[in-house]
């Protein structure tokens, strides 16, 4: 398995007595080249859930690993450094770097890598070719539209080759056509390059595209 | 890594120019004014000790002063008259040199004669006569430009020659060679003649160049002093200055006080030595303190400025906390984010720290010139406030570098 996450647990305690407990022993297995969809409304539990997955938070108990990395165990930094090789983000707002042009947003988790700055920029324009931004690499995101910003994103998410690609509501932000020409790229890239895709959304069209739709309701999974 | 921070930091900066300029504005201030106030006072000490230096620094200059009663300031208006039995003797001065001939290279006694107007025809030079000595030269550091000084053979002969400054010789004698000739100087007592044997250079006197008859200032003639003394009768002097050998001026100091406060004993009177090496040194130290208040208070807004920059990185973490959020998603460490603002922090107050020197040298510069003094540079100074103009970027950029450092990726992602 790729990424395993065994009884998660998630609470938040708010002040002593109360708990809010959001995640109630999940469990979930995804295989490599796998393209799954998360799906529940909103206050389910599926951000926390896809925070968990993203190492940006750890479970109050429960294990997970993520392609053999025992990330329940890891500290600040170590899972810095998990979100950086294993790991790659998309967001709803994008969250490029302004004042930033578009190669240099996506050479900058090679940046946090440590990797030379031609092996960057030779593998930023690459990506951008991919995503079809090349003409765009000298770009600032505010002379980007939404979609295109997207494209330089998912490009970015891919620079350090992760074991997943973790995508939090690609399309909100863009009209459908839009929406659904980034919905290609995913599938395209699922398919072509055989990348794990984990995407969460609250869209039944986007989730009836992957391969897997588990939806998450009141902190647990309901079906697989 | 280094690099790329360092061109992050430069383009946040040039996205918000007014905000970094006012930010600066405090550390401009306070650099501009230590180098301005550390300059000009490196050019004045400069300058004096330069001045000092032409007027003898390892000369001891004595001279009688009245004695104050009990020890209280003495009374500018009842300063009794030097009658001529009060005067130091010539005899008691040379007695002086011989005892303490190896703390003594030259004494230098001068007598005032009287002005005059030397004549040549229709052309004239205004001339004190003055009487001095073979050390009188050594002293004051009389500069020949042409034949010599007065010599002992002059003083013991009672000789009529003179020296005369380079100006003089001008206006008296033109391009021709003023050697050997004749110089009659008319005075109130009458016509004196003197053979020239010297001619000097006469040193320039600050501000008196501007003066609109320079022409008819009037510079010295040097006779012998034993011809001065046939004129005037005295025999006495109320001061005179003692070179000392090997530049141990204070040694020589000691040496004249224990001599004449032992030899010379009258009760109105008594001797005062004064040397320039200690005379520089309370200006220095006076000049150093006031340095050090202008500095303690350039310090103070230093600091202010420090906390200005720091005021200003918590606003750019707070602006940026989804930048932070998004960047610690891609994988950046702690470090990474210190980093980031730290280097944007030192960016900022070293900017401010160089725009401080260029404006503390242009104000140093604007003084020297109008104070007509060298401008002095220390490049010790200037490395020191760029040194500090970083640790101020240091000290006040890691707080707020390490608050971004330790923000939650999570709410930074969220923050709206």
């Amino acid at each position: 398995m790729l990424l395993e996450l065994k009884n998660i647990v998630k609470k938040y305690y708010i002040g002593t007595e109360n708990e809010l407990e959001i995640l109630k022993n999940v469990s979930l297995s995804v295989r490599k080249g796998e393209f799954v969809a998360i799906v529940g409304p909103s206050g389910s539990g599926k951000s926390t859930f896809m925070n968990m997955i993203g190492a940006l938070d750890k479970p109050t108990s429960g294990e997970y690993f993520l392609n053999g990395n025992p990330v329940h165990k890891m500290d600040d930094d170590e899972l810095s450094e998990i979100r950086n090789r294993e790991i790659g983000f998309v967001f709803q707002n994008f969250n490029l770097i302004p004042r930033s042009s578009a190669l240099k947003n996506v050479a900058l988790p090679m940046l946090y890598a440590g990797i030379s700055k031609s092996k960057r920029m030779a593998r930023a324009k690459d990506l951008l070719g991919l995503v079809g931004m090349g003409e765009r690499a000298g770009h600032q995101p505010n002379e980007l539209s939404g979609g295109q910003k997207q494209r330089v994103a998912i490009a970015r998410a891919l620079a350090n080759d992760p074991a997943i690609l973790l995508a939090d509501e690609p399309t909100g932000a863009l009209d459908s056509k839009t929406g659904d020409m980034i919905m290609e790229l995913f599938l395209k890239i699922n398919r072509e390059e055989g990348k794990t895709i984990v995407l969460i959304t609250h869209s039944e069209k986007l989730a009836s595209q992957s391969g897997r739709v588990v939806a998450v309701s009141d902190g647990k999974i309901t079906n697989q | 890594m280094l690099l790329e921070n360092l061109g992050l930091a430069l383009e946040s900066l040039r996205a918000n120019k007014m905000r970094a300029m006012l930010t600066m504005l405090g550390i401009i201030i306070g650099i501009s004014s230590v180098i301005a106030i550390l300059s000009i006072g490196n050019s004045l000490t400069n300058g004096l000790s330069s001045e000092v230096g032409s007027l003898g620094a390892s000369t001891v200059y004595v001279s009688l002063t009245a004695k104050t009663s009990s020890g209280s300031t003495a009374d500018v208006l009842s300063v009794p008259r030097i009658n001529d039995q009060d005067l130091l003797s010539e005899d008691l001065i040379n007695q002086f040199a011989e005892t303490y001939s190896e703390n003594v290279k030259a004494i230098s006694l001068n007598q005032n004669v009287a002005d005059g107007t030397a004549r040549e025809g229709k052309r004239y030079a205004n001339m004190s006569i003055v009487g001095v000595n073979t050390g009188y030269g050594m002293a004051n550091e009389v500069e020949l430009v042409k034949g010599r000084f007065i010599n002992d053979k002059d003083v013991v002969g009672v000789k009529s020659v003179g020296v005369i400054s380079d100006k003089a010789a001008k206006n008296l004698y033109g391009n021709e060679d003023p050697l050997l000739k004749e110089a009659k100087v008319y005075t109130q007592k009458g016509v004196r003649s003197y053979t020239i044997v010297g001619v000097y250079k006469s040193k320039e006197t600050p501000g008196a160049s501007s003066m609109a008859n320079e022409k008819d200032s009037s510079t010295s003639v040097y006779i012998p002093l034993s011809t001065a003394s046939q004129e005037t009768g005295t025999k006495g002097y109320s001061s005179f200055a003692a070179i000392a050998a090997d530049q141990k001026v204070s040694l020589l100091g000691e040496k004249i006080d224990k001599f004449f406060g032992a030899n010379y004993r009258n009760e109105k009177w008594e001797i005062k030595t004064i040397n320039m090496e200690s005379e520089l040194e309370s200006i220095i130290k006076m000049l150093g303190m006031a340095s050090m208040a202008v500095g303690v208070i350039a310090g103070i807004s230093l600091v202010v400025g420090g906390v200005g920059v720091m005021n200003i990185m918590l606003v750019s973490v707070t602006e940026r906390t989804r930048e932070i959020g998004a960047r610690k998603a891609l994988g950046a460490k702690r470090s990474h984010i210190r980093a980031q603002f730290v280097i944007e922090s030192v960016i900022l107050s070293l900017a401010g720290g160089v725009i401080g020197i260029t404006l503390g040298v242009a104000i140093a510069s604007l003084f020297a010139m109008f104070a007509k003094q060298t401008l002095s540079l220390d490049i010790r100074q200037i490395a020191m406030c760029v040194a500090f103009s970083m640790a101020i970027g240091i000290f006040f950029g890691y707080y707020p570098a390490n608050k971004a450092s330790k923000l939650d990726p999570i709410e930074a992602l969220r923050y709206e």
